[in-house]
């Protein structure tokens, strides 16, 4: 756990230097309309092995920040500012071909859709064994060799003959499972799984769920798993961020962000929820209100325009100040109502909801 | 593919059996006799029903359709010139048989052709790959640029600069002739050369905006994208993906173009007065030499239908997910 006292400072649950560390991490794009402040000091670690749920809407800057850890974004119309340390070394900055060194080998991605994500023009095993042969220097048999051992981890029926098979011989679960091989080729130890069961039937995505947990087991790959499912949170992650407009409004283990969430954007995720053991004729409770544009950010805390909560804040510092993630370590909310008000609403109006 | 092969080519057939009788059935359509053309200003009426006779033209056009389709297999004489299967009949306007024209003229046509194609497609892919490469840059800047001003330029305008420029007021160039490459290779090129960098200009425009376009839409894909992530390099992401994807369309295009250009460009071989399949179209047309011009529509027919095929069947060998049947 680290302990630095900066106020922003993020280490949840798991113990251990951080595989990945990321602080005051912020993206910003420029467009016609104006600079897009995509993400916005960010800071959170991924301990080696663990899992980390991001939770959080379209447009919260989920995504942006993973394919920063990456550094996929265009150079060109992206500033990036801050610091992204992976097993210690920087990446911030990092010229691309040190990253191309290490995309696929010590940290790489699974994507939300594997139709489009894997190449129509070349067979699944040629795709794993590319990346195997790129930071190897297999041959090609020896590629081959390893696709069909991947293919055979994953869980593809005769992988000896599928392994020359094209993606779109494929069904959409085996897919998902070929993509988790590809990225799996070099035991990577970072996973980054960008709502990997978005694209799959709920059977297949809870069979998806299932492999990725056992072949972490196995590989002890950290994995950091981007989704806008708390359900899929639950049942894979040990510690959860939920972002809103760019930032990290809620961090701390599954436990404590589902049993006791503090942040009134949490109640909302939670509220939305349908339950299944709950009576089918209570209705559904959206958050009200849409995202926020990222360009022009409502002042203070960018959840207050939806927030219902608002009014009871002492001195009401909603729409003027933006409240910062605290306490320091452990579970942690950016809001300005006082610990012991949110524990309070939770308690009286939110909790009876979840059934 | 052999099943693929025979049922496209069955297909074809059919093609071209429509656009001939099409062709038949609007010559017919115009007001124009053919045997008044050669009846001379001393016609008599009975000079011009033995003309119309002579030419087979006494009959209902349907008749004379069904003549002509039974000429190529039968063969036929015709002013006493013998016409041996597969016969395309007679030009009573040249004195000469269809097929011998066709033959005659087919080699310039292949050669402006060819000659440009090898140019344009070199150049414009190369150009489009680059402005895709540098996207957003000076380079890409300039590049569409030229593409957009070279392709908005008409033949009929680049064409006389051109010879202007290159030819009449320089002497840099050789007016452009045609040579057949089997006397003079030289020759063949010289003569060539003004209309291959003229028509080579606007085709390469062409193929560059393609190429940059659908470059970019394939470097846009999620599957460029995962090979990124996998740590693959910018030239590997960019010709083993991108390229890859790109290559369909331009294979596409790039065969039916080919079928169109050898059926003969009319604005061109007339801007050069090269005397290729186009020009002939336009005269035996102009001329109300029919048999000719059903030879021409149904040669540049052929190579449009059968380039289709080839297009088809390349596609199926780039693309893994068609299925040729």
């Amino acid at each position: 756990m680290t302990t630095q006292a900066k106020p922003e400072e993020v280490s949840a649950g798991s113990g251990g230097t951080p595989f990945l560390s990321v602080r005051d991490l912020s993206v910003r794009f420029s467009t016609e309309d104006g600079v897009v402040r995509a993400v916005d000091s960010l800071s959170f670690d991924v301990a080696p092995g663990s899992t980390l749920g991001i939770v959080g809407e379209s447009g919260s800057g989920k995504s942006v920040t993973n394919l920063a850890v990456l550094g996929l974004h265009n150079p060109d119309r992206t500033e990036i500012s801050g610091s992204i340390k992976l097993d210690g070394q920087e990446l911030v900055g990092a010229s691309n071909r040190e990253l191309e060194k290490l995309r696929g080998r010590k940290m790489s991605m699974i994507f939300q859709d594997p139709l489009t994500a894997l190449s129509p023009f070349h067979t699944i095993g040629k795709q794993i064994g590319e990346t195997f042969r790129k930071h190897t220097g297999a041959s090609k048999k020896e590629a081959r060799d390893r696709a069909i051992e991947m293919l055979t981890k994953v869980g593809i029926p005769q992988p000896t003959s599928r392994v020359d098979d094209y993606p779109h011989q494929f069904s959409g679960g085996m897919r998902q499972r070929a993509m988790i091989a590809m990225s799996l080729v070099c035991d990577p130890k970072l996973v980054i799984a960008d709502e990997p069961t978005t694209a799959l039937d709920v059977t297949v995505q809870a069979q998806i769920l299932d492999l990725l947990k056992d072949l972490q087991q196995e590989m002890g790959t950290a994995i950091i798993l981007i989704t806008h499912d708390l359900g899929v949170v639950a049942r894979t992650a040990q510690d959860i961020m939920v972002m809103y407009a760019g930032r990290a409004v809620e961090r701390g283990t599954v436990r404590e962000v589902l049993k006791a969430p503090q942040h009134p954007y949490t109640w909302g995720l939670l509220s939305s929820m349908p339950s299944l053991t709950g009576d089918v004729d209570v209705p559904l409770r959206p958050v009200r209100g849409t995202p926020p544009s990222l360009i022009n950010l409502p002042s203070g805390c960018p959840f207050n325009p939806r927030c219902d909560f608002r009014e009871q804040v002492v001195g009401g510092g909603c729409t003027t100040e933006r409240p910062p993630l605290s306490p320091a370590t452990g579970h942690a909310a950016a809001c300005h109502l006082t610990p012991a008000q949110r524990q309070d609403i939770f308690i009286d109006q939110i909790k009876p909801r979840l059934g | 593919m052999l099943r693929f092969l025979v049922r496209r080519t069955l297909g074809a057939l059919v093609i071209l059996l429509i656009v001939s009788m099409v062709t038949y059935a609007l010559f017919f359509a115009i007001p124009a006799d053919p045997a008044r053309l050669y009846c001379g200003k001393t016609c008599t009426p009975e000079n011009l029903a033995l003309i119309r006779h002579d030419m087979g033209f006494d009959h209902a056009w349907p008749v004379q359709y069904w003549n002509w389709l039974s000429t190529i297999f039968t063969g036929g004489t015709f002013n006493g010139v013998h016409c041996g299967a597969p016969c395309f009949g007679y030009s009573f306007d040249k004195k000469e048989l269809v097929g011998g024209i066709l033959l005659d003229r087919f080699p310039t046509t292949l050669s402006l052709t060819v000659g440009s194609a090898v140019v344009f497609l070199i150049f414009g892919i190369g150009t489009g790959m680059l402005a895709a490469h540098k996207q957003g840059k000076p380079a890409d800047k300039i590049a569409s640029g030229f593409s957009l001003l070279a392709s908005s330029m008409q033949i009929y305008v680049a064409g006389p600069l051109a010879l202007w420029a290159l030819c009449y007021s320089t002497d840099l160039l050789a007016l452009p002739t045609y040579v057949p490459i089997t006397e003079d290779p030289l020759g063949w090129a010289g003569g060539l050369l003004v209309p291959w960098i003229v028509l080579s200009l606007i085709w390469t425009a062409n193929y560059t905006r393609m190429t940059r376009s659908s470059m970019v839409e394939q470097l846009s894909e999620d599957y460029v994208r995962t090979a990124r992530a996998k740590g693959m390099s910018g030239t590997s992401v960019f010709m083993r993906y991108a390229w890859r994807g790109a290559m369909g369309t331009i294979v596409t295009v790039f065969g039916i173009d080919l079928g169109v250009l050898l059926g003969g460009a009319i604005i061109t071989e007339t801007t050069f007065s090269l005397h290729g399949l186009g020009e002939l179209a336009i005269h035996s047309f102009r001329d109300s030499d029919l048999s000719l011009l059903v030879g021409v529509t149904v040669v540049a027919a052929t190579l449009i239908v059968f380039f289709n095929i080839i297009v088809d069947a390349a596609y199926a060998l780039i693309d893994p997910r068609i299925r040729l049947a």
